[in-house]
């Protein structure tokens, strides 16, 4: 990505943000592909790269390159909306390498290390253990200062500058996101205190605070790429603001229907979880009806013009909204319900869910955000799909969606015959693994698997490349 | 001319979101409060005067412990029994038991556990779940794995087989062998244990109590 044309130094930032996400991105998926290999060959990296290593990074790279490209999505956004230079460039750019390295070195552990002794030492420097955010002790306190360095430049530049509707929106959810952290930086031997606080962590991230980031990021993205009202895009967010957070943050019951805490979070969990996708359907009516709106004026112009000045970006917004609404909405609410969850829990059912819910709700934005970047650096007016653009958008959503049908069917088997029918024991865990539907799922995610990381692959070569292709109006 | 509406003003809705926001992390810091107080774990008087707490105290390996139906509350619950020897001995001081826990707990998390199995159904789905572990027929007399291990009580062979996973290969998806020391197996077969003794409102559902009727079996 070349910086050019970018006179922001924020911007530039942005960019920097930008291209780490994209390739922590390759190897979230690369590593997510052994796992899967694992699934069909149980020998493939045995004592090696063992599934748990391979997962760890999996989903370890899945937050990490999401959250750089949620610090580049502000940075980029910053001067765009307040009109000012960020304050604090300096700070931020040395924050971003030494997130960048602390990253490196963490990921090298979990490969090389692996596991340690079961001592404070191994929490410290090798691995907290913890599903998400088992990065070690000393990485934890590395990512708390960066998290700070940027939410201070985030506040220090919309107080200076002018302060919009998106702007409050994400300073008041960046300082939530970034403080809900500490609430997963302890260690207690009660592994029901550990869960209700662990969940804190990652429920409120995922359900709440990078829900409420993607809505904020959609509306800049229907204000810059289609030029929708602004009173009408920010009237939008506060409304999913108040949806989001009054569903979500009690929604974090139907993680405690099973982990030893006490009965009354199934009504909780239960009713404000269902209501979790209300916004989700908000937020795809906005999308949609805004754009909808704006091309409807322009038409009215009688020019045959599309409103949108940036096709890849926009078409990822738009998988975003469906997206989202499915992944999240849809496939969350499949197993919400504590009657359905006591069997559902801890199966393939859960990561069906998970994968369309991280693509649909957040990959799909983000992806969107790496398009934006692209064009400002390249000073193009117009950006429009490349042959390369359209085939990494439909194999990326269709491996996804393809590994998600998969899962979902593995998850029937689970659901049917190692729980309601055997009762949740080794033996009838390992008569589910085994029956025939679920072994065929599992040959069809790895299958949809590689579909997805060859959608990548065409992915990072449109975005090297795309910037200075012909189709695009300068 | 009508005034504006205010369904139609920014303010009014920044407000409500607010209003929305305040309320339902106020209410979810209110009930953190009583969880907190309800989940907190119990202790060796707890367990000798019979007072039932969600999360028992690490002493709660010096009894047997079973998985049965509770009629008033419709699912099955953990219930503390008679004294049961673990390792050899039922008589662990809160100080000894409280050790093996913690020793447990940490190694759980050492060795990435989460990231194959799940715990509480929380984790990866690689490998079986391991709440109520402790009481799988499995591991009991009528299973495979103490003769498979050639050991005579269910903690010994759960020891063992921790040490040794791929010595005891129970599907084509085996355990890697994770350096688990003799004093860390011990460890974490109390963690294992105390988790089996969790009140976790009936999840999983029948754990142990159907014998296979899957394939004619």
């Amino acid at each position: 990505m070349a910086n050019n044309h970018l006179t922001s130094e924020s911007k530039q930032l942005a960019t920097w943000y930008f291209t780490f996400a994209a390739i922590i991105f390759g190897a979230q998926l690369l590593f997510g592909l052994v796992a899967a290999i694992q699934y069909v060959m149980p020998a493939f990296l045995f004592e090696l790269v063992d599934f748990s290593i391979a997962r760890i990074i999996h989903i370890n790279a899945l937050v990490v390159w999401m959250v750089f490209a949620m610090f580049g999505s502000v940075y980029w956004l910053l001067p765009d909306e307040t009109g000012i230079e960020t304050v604090g460039i300096k700070i931020g750019k040395l924050l971003f390498w030494v997130f960048a390295a602390a990253i490196v070195v963490v990921v090298l552990v979990y490969l090389l290390v692996q596991v340690g002794p079961a001592d404070e030492t191994t929490i410290w420097f090798i691995t907290e253990g913890r599903e998400y955010i088992e990065a070690p002790r000393w990485a934890d306190f590395g990512i708390v200062v960066v998290a700070l360095g940027f939410v201070g430049n985030l506040f220090l530049t919309g107080m200076k500058g002018k302060q919009t509707g998106i702007v409050t929106v994400l300073m008041a959810d960046m300082i939530a996101f970034a403080g809900l952290y500490l609430a997963g930086m302890f260690f207690t031997d009660n592994i029901s205190v550990d869960q209700y606080w662990w969940w804190w962590v990652i429920h409120l991230w995922v359900e709440a605070t990078w829900e409420v980031f993607v809505g904020a990021i959609a509306a800049y993205g229907l204000i810059t790429m289609i030029g929708a009202h602004r009173k009408t895009v920010e009237m939008w967010l506060w409304i999913e603001v108040s949806m989001l957070f009054g569903s979500g943050i009690l929604g974090l019951g139907h993680h405690y229907f099973w982990i030893g805490t006490p009965e009354y979070w199934w009504e909780i969990g239960a009713l404000f979880s269902a209501l979790e996708p209300l916004p989700l359907v908000a937020m795809f009516i906005h999308v949609l009806y805004d754009w909808g709106k704006t091309q409807g004026s322009q038409d009215a112009k009688g020019e045959q013009l599309s409103v949108i000045n940036n096709k890849p970006a926009f078409t990822w917004f738009v998988l975003n909204a469906f997206g989202n609404f499915l992944g999240a909405g849809i496939w969350g609410f499949f197993h919400t319900l504590p009657q359905v969850n006591l069997y559902t829990h801890g199966t393939q059912f859960t990561s069906a869910h998970g994968h369309l819910a991280f693509f649909g709700a957040y990959a799909t934005i983000l992806i969107g955000m790496f398009y934006l970047g692209v064009q400002g650096s390249n000073g193009i007016k117009v950006m429009k799909n490349t042959k390369l653009s359209i085939w990494a958008t439909s194999m990326i959503t269709g491996g996804v969606v393809g590994m998600t049908v998969a899962l979902t069917i593995a998850g029937y088997v689970q659901v049917l015959v190692s729980r309601a029918q055997m009762g949740a024991t080794w033996a009838a865990y390992f008569d589910g693994q085994s029956g025939l539907w679920f072994v065929q799922a599992m040959d069809w995610r790895l299958i949809m698997g590689v579909v997805t990381f060859l959608g990548f692959v065409l992915l990072a070569t449109d975005l090297l490349r795309t910037g200075k292709s012909a189709v695009h109006e300068r | 001319m009508a005034n504006k509406s205010v369904w139609s003003d920014n303010r009014f809705w920044q407000r409500s979101a607010t209003w929305v926001t305040g309320f339902a992390s106020v209410l979810l810091i209110w009930l953190t409060f009583d969880t907190s107080a309800q989940i907190s774990m119990g202790d060796d008087a707890d367990l000798k005067n019979g007072v039932t707490k969600r999360v028992p105290g690490p002493t709660v390996i010096n009894y047997k412990i079973t998985y049965e139906m509770d009629a008033k509350r419709g699912h099955e619950v953990p219930v503390i029994g008679e004294k049961e020897k673990f390792f050899g001995r039922d008589d662990y001081s809160e100080e000894e038991a409280g050790a093996l826990l913690h020793l447990g707990k940490l190694g759980s998390q050492a060795k990435n556990c989460m990231d194959c199995h799940t715990l509480l159904g929380n984790g990866a789905y690689y490998a079986p779940d391991l709440t109520k572990s402790w009481l799988d027929p499995a591991w009991g007399p009528e299973g495979s794995m103490q003769s498979m291990t050639g050991k005579d009580t269910k903690e010994e062979a759960m020891a063992e087989f921790l040490q040794h996973p791929s010595q005891y290969p129970t599907h084509a998806r085996m355990m890697p062998n994770l350096g688990i020391t003799a004093a860390e197996a011990k460890g974490l077969v109390a963690f294992l244990k105390h988790m089996s003794s969790i009140d976790t409102n009936g999840f999983p559902r029948n754990f142990g109590k159907i014998q296979g009727a899957v394939h004619g079996k």
